[in-house]
């Protein structure tokens, strides 16, 4: 299983607390992660990616082992260390406040 | 005994506050929806317990909410109300939040620009939905009002959306520019007189009709003079602030324009001028009595570059001559030191005997009159920014 970090308004707007675990098929990927827990939470639809054209929201952030991969390719391979589960999936608000 | 339900949206989030037909204890639910931007909620005619919500974020983006129960527990239509979406083993069937603009072959148009602040030509960016305006006669219908400005249906209760593309696709389309917030169509009236006939206005595009259910539409903005135009009575460009319309007189509506406020008598064919001895006629809200069809309410502003009421007193107007003349209504509201604004959507009336009269400002204060106007009293006045005010007036 995958684990995945949503932001807090996230947690609220999905019914859950903390971490979420979504079974991916096939390569782990960021764009396999978002479809998988799209699957399960489908009230997610559109608050990390855009409907229409599946961009990451602006606001957001993709982090994995400490590094930054919002900027990478959808389907690079994420590490082995989400792969396993080991790690967590970060999304989180790229700003604060407001 | 009667009772209402005021429907306060606000920057973070929104509040019920209910009374009996007395109006003066008040229970406040709330907030729903913690620290998102509530920038609607209405509640369906046909069904008083059918409640939508627009629910936005600048990370999150848009999200439609329906409380089935009058407001006690939300959901977003297609996802198991008040569940865990996993729940049972079985993920909910939709979503409610998709709003895409229609590209179909059948608009016979290509959709694809509007005019930005510069003259230039933009994309339409699909933002947040400004307004949501539940049917006359189906509680699963319901209209929303979006940034950038188009119009959306669902038939559905929520559930999903659809443009009604004859709007945006109107020849004027490509001549819409944006207002300071945003190019947002925020006013929606549905003539309960005629089911095929609907307003709509957008800033600053200016105000439409349509006479075929939302097929096609003309723009209705002969008399509207703006001087910020190159062409101050221009076809469309101006920047209409909110359109009220009293149910009995379906033909007659009163606007406030950015400056100046209007009147028509000819379902928005020709607008006239009625801001008569208003100390200034710039401003957001108006509304109508729900009694006196020629009772009209709007709350100055000092200008369009000082959104705050003239000489920090916060004063509503009223009109019991549908425009021209207006007297000031302060007993009750702060008469020093007010420098708070009252946004379009923030002001609604109910239908008791004596009809009530509601506001809220950027301050967090709602203010609410059990008669007309005469007296006001803030019900709350810490909440967030408030966003819209919506009344329901329940058996």
């Amino acid at each position: 299983m995958i684990r995945v970090v949503l932001p807090q308004h996230l947690r609220t707007l999905a019914h859950v607390g903390g971490e979420v675990a979504v079974e991916v098929s096939g390569a782990v990927t960021q764009r396999s992660i978002l479809d998988a827990l799209e699957n399960s939470y489908p009230m997610l639809r559109g608050t990390i990616r855009d409907h229409v054209t599946q961009q990451r929201r602006a606001f957001l952030r993709f982090f994995a082992c400490g590094e930054d991969w919002s900027h990478e390719p959808p389907d690079a391979p994420l590490p082995k260390e989400i792969t396993s589960g080991k790690e967590p999936f970060l999304i989180v608000g790229a700003i604060a406040g407001g | 005994m009667s009772k209402v339900r005021v429907l306060v949206g606000t920057k973070k989030g929104a509040f019920i506050l209910s009374a009996d037909g007395k109006r003066d204890k008040w229970d406040i639910s709330g907030p729903h929806f913690a620290g998102w931007e509530i920038y609607h909620m209405k509640g369906s005619p046909v069904d008083p317990n059918r409640l939508y919500a627009s629910q936005t974020s600048g990370w999150f983006g848009q999200i439609i909410q329906r409380s089935d129960d009058g407001g006690k527990t939300w959901h977003q239509p297609g996802a198991p109300e008040g569940k865990s979406a996993a729940a049972g083993g079985r993920p909910p069937a939709g979503v409610s939040n998709m709003f895409a603009y229609d590209s179909s072959d059948s608009t016979g148009k290509p959709l694809t620009t509007h005019q930005w602040y510069d003259g230039t030509q933009h994309p339409w960016e699909f933002k947040r939905v400004w307004h949501l305006e539940p049917s006359l006669t189906e509680s699963d219908t319901v209209y929303a009002g979006i940034e950038d400005a188009a119009l959306f249906r669902s038939t559905d209760g929520g559930q999903s959306w659809k443009e009604l593309p004859g709007l945006r696709g109107s020849d004027t389309g490509p001549r819409w520019q944006p207002g300071a917030g945003g190019m947002c169509l925020h006013t929606i009236i549905l003539d309960p007189s005629n089911p095929r006939r609907m307003y709509i206005a957008i800033s600053a595009a200016g105000a439409f009709r349509t006479d075929d259910g939302g097929a096609s539409w003309k723009p209705i903005n002969r008399g509207l003079n703006s001087q910020f135009l190159p062409n101050p009575t221009a076809e469309v460009g101006h920047c209409v602030h909110h359109v009220a319309m009293h149910p009995s007189r379906p033909n007659t509506l009163f606007m406030q324009k950015h400056w100046d406020v209007m009147r028509s008598d000819d379902a928005g064919d020709n607008w006239r001028e009625v801001s008569g001895n208003l100390p200034t006629d710039f401003g957001f809200v108006i509304d109508v009595h729900a009694h006196e069809p020629e009772t009209v309410f709007v709350v100055p502003i000092k200008s369009d570059s000082e959104h705050f009421p003239l000489d920090g007193k916060l004063r509503v107007y009223r009109s019991r001559s549908g425009g021209n003349e207006w007297e000031p209504l302060s007993k009750g509201l702060p008469q020093s030191n007010c420098y708070v604004n009252v946004l379009r959507d923030a002001m609604a009336v109910d239908s008791l005997d004596s009809c009530g009269v509601y506001f809220g400002t950027t301050g967090g204060q709602v203010y609410a009159s059990p008669d007309a106007g005469n007296n006001w009293s803030p019900i709350v006045h810490d909440l967030p920014s408030v966003l819209s005010v919506e009344v329901q007036t329940l058996p």
